[in-house]
């Protein structure tokens, strides 16, 4: 099978997803159209190479909507023959757009495939797409719906993690964003955004509070007690599904969750002849990819059980792995898979995560997979494994390696 | 075929139809109903002189109530053959749909239908209301408009799931749809429901002018281009009407659980159907009704809420014979929690109470108990006075003096009891019927203090009295068929629910009841997580876990039952495997809420209790390395007490099914989804019953082991309500 390469990648940085962010004046059109250009100048390819661009995006209505990949393309001024394609896996969808992007190279449908992601949430608000899931009784019975936020503190009470323990993993994700920003360590892959008259509007991260600490943290309101304990009893319908817990213990509040935020992502994936025609060294190639489906009520579980599966799919253990990153939806999530596949701290999410930064639901996974491909050269190591937690209980997992 | 609607053409052009089923005292929907309904709508699409209809009734008893519950057998399991080409469920459908098509052709006949509402309306009632273009109720608060069909686990289907949230809002209508709650006239104005509220001698001529000043008033709003639906558009795609339903969804979710069909029907079907035009919108609440109403669960708590709880109320086990025996005075034995909440009762009912105990004090106190409860639910002053009026505290016997019926509610022991009854026997004499309030001694035992036994009886209440609907009267060797006349005729006027057993220890509810807890006791022993326990007996539809009840009745009182029986029954007696923990407990001194330490925490100040967090560790060693599943706990903590009930039929505890479920139901809160135990037996089927059993006594012990009458029952392919019918015919 052909191998796919990594060539580049690159992300916006991320504005605070409310009205006084400073991304909220930004169409997504515009976050997807300035990162596919981004990646055009930056390795000077002439588009009609690119035979794909799989975005991801978890709202996709009103100014998201009807495949906003292939308007992007076009109003990049890419190629009139490069596709696009919108695809959505909740917050996994920009890793899964990547893995879909090096499925068409590996598979031979594409030379060069875009693989990322875009989300302003502070436009098109989560949910906005509404959902048979949640909404539609017959399924929403059936499943066991709750909203994430109590799977999250389901988890941290199942698995023993206590509001300290999750405060103090909130307090890290804060000192190692800060840590990374000020050494730029992510200059390598952030794109500026520009407004309408080319003036930046936004060159960092936005939505981090650096010198966050525990006395702060532990000043916020649980986020999901008043929906979990009285309107409209949430935790109810979690102890149908797990009976063994007494009562879940609320541990989790804005800052000790992924921030609401505004970006895009984009990663240009090719074969090795379209390296060679451009001159472009390959960064990393794409070593394997999973996805899977877990328990859907507990639902941020499956990044451990997809974790196994790509691992295998690799013929590689965790301690093949140099650097793991797994997206910061939660602490208690981080915290679940470091326990789960007994993973030291300094080997997770190494410069923070989006408890810091924020998480643009479609655009974060192939942001967090530059990231770690940014972490690695500068280090020196070989290996990461990106993962995501999923709604409806998924997991999606990519394993790179640097050539 | 008699008339069921009189038509009356006045000479604006309206026609009247007056609703007024024959040989009922209220109006209910019969096939009568319905056929004179289809004529006068073809009458109205068809004849040029009638100009519109005013739909009223010709009972001062109200308007309309809904289909008649008992008549709806037919619906459940049918048995006629079907039609060539159609399955069991289209046929359903077909019968179902009937009057719901009715009703919109009504609603889209194409002349003005206005509702002039005398009375109560509810459930097929109100939906008939509904389907009308003008609705005038008449101005009585009393009167109540509503669709409680969910209270015995149908849903309205006859348009009520889908002209209600498009009159009202989905929101208000969900909470009205789920809850069965009923509203006055004035807050069906205020949710637009009815557009006018008038004298009740007006309402007629108020529908007739409506119909007469809007000739084009044919036409419901939702059949309109710019039907705007009240709260937003329902689509999925308004953030509001998704909120709804995540919300609305959750909140039924938490509240009926995993076990009941029609709030999950009734969601469905507003859901579903307010995103679709009407004409649609009926029939897909029709396929959810057809859903229910295959479902054995309808037609079970159809029978035990309903139908079964009716005739307990109206004398079902009463001797025909016996001339009626209402109480005028009663002498209550024992003031204390029992005794002063079965005064109340009594005195609420109008019957003198002469209220004894050994000192004025708790002779008083007793009394207050009613002052208290009734200041609480905020009774009127002279009201309540009325009421204290009639209970008389005393501690002399001799004020006993003209009560026709004692009831018996002190300590016990069989000493103090027989005590108390000789010296009212030396006051009243033995023909006065006799009932006494015990929960766990035998009754032929006691009824041996009273001269003639055929006049003692038991009369179990529950705790706390003036709120337990169900009073088990307990019918000994001796007891004779006036003491059980006089006993039920007590309870229908006290207004709760009877069901009759016969002698045994801890009678039939304490008796079964108990194997719910001791269940319970056994899996804690184990090293069962204890939350799994408590969840999953809640989940399974009991009203608390098993610890937690324990705790509520005290562990103390728990050993000290167990004590006594061992001392009773001597060599007979057999531990349950629960015993240990008892004695466990015992020994720490932990009784329950009564010390604020039992199998929970109870926090100083109120704060909620919480499991002991040493409980496994002291009474089990810690927790089992292999866990049951929520299944097995809900199989044992079921099965365990399906088998008591079982067992007391097999002993003759039980004469009907119908006792067996109503006491379980209305007793210790057993599933009522289930219609009961017997009913629940009858569903899954007494061969997979016996099988079930089987397997758990492999596992567990004998205390699960089928009785012969179960086998019996099996091998001829029978059911409790099979042979319940048989008996009856």
């Amino acid at each position: 099978m052909t191998e796919a390469y990594i060539y580049d990648a690159v992300r916006t940085p991320r504005g605070k997803g409310r009205k006084d962010g400073k991304l909220h004046e930004i169409t997504p059109i515009q976050l997807a159209t300035q990162v596919l250009q981004a990646v055009r100048d930056r390795t000077g390819i002439d588009t009609a190479d690119v035979d794909d661009v799989v975005l991801g995006c978890v709202s996709p209505v009103g100014e998201q909507g009807s495949d906003i990949a292939r308007v992007a393309v076009l109003n990049a001024d890419y190629a009139e023959t490069t596709a696009g394609v919108q695809i959505n896996r909740f917050c996994a969808s920009g890793l899964e757009a990547t893995n879909m992007a090096a499925a068409k190279v590996m598979a031979g449908e594409a030379m060069f495939a875009i693989g990322g992601g875009v989300e302003s949430m502070s436009r098109v608000p989560m949910g906005s797409d509404g959902a048979a899931w949640a909404m539609d009784p017959a399924v929403a019975y059936k499943t066991y719906f709750a909203p994430q936020g109590i799977g999250a503190d389901l988890i941290a009470t199942k698995y023993g993690f206590s509001r300290n323990d999750v405060d103090a993993y909130a307090m890290e994700s804060q000192a190692r964003a800060a840590r990374a920003w000020a050494e730029g360590r992510f200059k390598k892959s952030i794109v500026p955004v520009k407004d309408v008259i080319g003036e930046v509007v936004l060159a960092h991260d936005e939505h981090m509070r650096p010198g966050t600490d525990m006395q702060s943290l532990g000043g916020l309101a649980p986020a999901f007690q008043a929906i979990g304990e009285a309107m409209p009893g949430f935790d109810a319908i979690a102890l149908m599904r797990y009976p063994e817990v007494e009562k879940i213990n609320h541990v989790h509040h804005g800052g000790n969750s992924s921030g609401i935020v505004d970006g895009a992502s984009a990663i240009l994936i090719g074969n090795k002849e379209m390296g060679e025609k451009y001159g472009l060294k390959p960064r990393a190639r794409i070593r394997a990819m999973a996805s899977i489906g877990s328990e859907p009520m507990i639902m941020l579980t499956g990044p451990e059980f997809v974790a196994q599966k790509v691992l295998q799919r690799a013929g590689m253990t965790k301690d093949d792995i140099d650097l793991f990153e797994l997206n910061e939806a939660f602490a208690s999530v981080v915290l679940r898979y470091m326990q789960a596949l007994n993973i030291p701290h300094d080997r997770i999410n190494v410069n923070g995560g989006a408890i810091a930064m924020g998480h643009p639901l479609g655009a974060t996974g192939a942001m967090i997979l530059g990231t770690v491909l940014d972490e690695l050269e500068r280090t020196g190591k070989g290996t990461a494994l990106v993962n995501l937690c999923v709604g409806a209980g998924m997991g999606t997992g990519t394993i790179i390696e640097r050539i | 075929m008699t008339t069921a609607i009189h038509t009356e053409l006045d000479a604006d052009g309206i026609l009247l139809l007056t609703i007024d089923v024959p040989g009922q005292s209220m109006n209910v929907i019969t096939p009568e109903v319905q056929a004179d309904l289809a004529a006068a709508i073809e009458r109205l699409k068809t004849d040029d002189a009638v100009k519109g209809a005013v739909l009223t009734s010709g009972k001062a008893s109200g308007f309309m109530a809904g289909a008649d519950l008992k008549g709806m057998g037919a619906l459940f399991g049918g048995g006629a053959a079907l039609p060539e080409g159609k399955s069991k469920m289209a046929a359903l459908f077909d019968g179902v749909f009937g009057l719901n098509k009715l009703l919109r052709d009504l609603e889209t006949c194409g002349k003005p239908v206005a509702a002039a509402v005398n009375g109560l309306a509810l459930g097929g009632g109100l939906e008939f209301v509904l389907a009308c273009h003008y609705r005038v109720v008449a101005d009585n608060p009393k009167i109540t408009l509503g669709l409680p069909e969910i209270m015995v686990g149908l849903f309205p289907g006859a348009g009520g799931t889908q002209r209600l949230p498009r009159l009202m809002g989905i929101q208000p209508a969900l909470m009205y749809l789920l809850q069965g709650k009923n509203m006055s006239p004035q807050e069906a104005l205020g949710f637009g429901v009815v557009q006018e509220v008038a004298p009740a001698a007006d309402i007629v001529a108020r529908a007739k002018a409506w119909v007469k000043a809007n000739p084009n008033g044919g036409v419901q709003p939702w059949d309109t281009k710019n039907f705007k639906f009240p709260g937003g558009p329902a689509t999925a795609l308004n953030p509001n009407f998704a909120q709804i339903f995540v919300g609305g969804t959750a909140m039924t979710h938490v509240n009926a659980g995993d076990n009941m069909n029609a709030p999950r029907a009734i969601l469905s079907a507003v859901y579903e159907g307010c995103q679709v035009p009407m004409d649609l919108a009926i029939r897909i609440e029709s396929k959810y009704f057809a859903k229910v109403v295959a479902d054995p669960q309808a037609g079970n708590m159809i029978r035990s809420l309903f139908v079964s709880k009716q005739a307990a109320e109206k004398g079902a086990r009463r001797p025909k014979d016996v001339p009626p025996a209402p109480t005028k005075k009663v002498a209550m034995l024992g003031a204390g929690l029992m005794g002063a909440g079965i005064a109340m009762v009594s005195a609420q009912a109008g019957i003198e109470v002469v209220l004894l105990d050994t000192t004025m004090e708790a002779a008083e106190k007793g009394k207050a108990y009613t002052a208290d409860r009734l200041a609480k639910k905020k009774m009127p002053a002279d009201k309540a006075q009325a009421i204290l009026d009639r209970i008389k505290p005393t501690t002399d016997y001799a004020d006993l003096a003209g009560c026709d019926l004692v009831i018996e509610a002190v300590f016990e022991t069989r000493e103090i009891k027989a005590r108390v009854t000789q010296a009212t026997e030396a006051v009243l004499g033995p023909n006065v019927i006799f009932g006494s309030n015990t929960s766990t001694l035998p009754i032929t035992g006691l009824a041996e203090a009273w001269s003639k036994p055929e006049n003692f009886i038991g009369i179990h209440f529950f705790s706390p009295v003036e709120k337990m609907p169900l009073v088990e009267i307990i019918v000994g060797k001796k007891t004779g068929p006036a003491a059980i006349a006089k006993a039920l005729d007590y309870v229908a006027q006290i207004r709760k629910t009877p069901i009759v057993v016969n002698d045994s220890r801890g009678f039939y509810t304490s008796r079964c009841f108990g194997t719910y807890v001791q269940e319970g006791l056994a899996l804690l022993g184990e090293g069962t997580t204890p939350a799994l326990i408590e969840n999953v007996g809640k989940q399974m539809g009991m009203p608390v876990g098993p610890l937690a009840v324990n705790d509520e009745v005290g562990l103390d009182l728990s050993y000290k039952v167990a004590q006594q029986t061992k001392a009773d029954l001597g060599d007979d007696y057999k531990g349950g495997p629960g015993e240990a923990v008892i004695e466990k407990m015992h020994e720490l001194g932990r009784q329950g809420r009564k010390n604020a330490k039992g199998f929970y925490v109870y926090p100083e100040g109120g704060g909620k209790k919480f499991l002991w967090p040493d409980l496994v560790q002291t009474v089990a060693g810690g927790l089992a390395a292999s866990q049951p599943s929520a299944a097995d706990v809900k199989e044992r903590l079921l099965y365990r007490q399906l088998v008591e009930c079982a067992r007391c039929f097999a002993e003759g505890v039980l004469e009907t099914p119908q006792d067996g479920d109503l006491g379980a139901i209305f007793g210790w809160g057993f599933a009522p989804f289930t219609g009961g135990p017997f009913s629940h037996m009858d569903t899954v089927g007494i061969a997979n019953v016996v099988a079930t059993l089987d397997r758990l006594a492999q596992q567990h012990g004998a205390r699960f082991a089928p009785p012969q009458l179960l086998r019996d029952m099996a091998a001829r392919g029978d059911s409790f309500y099979a042979q319940a019918a048989r008996r009856a015919a």
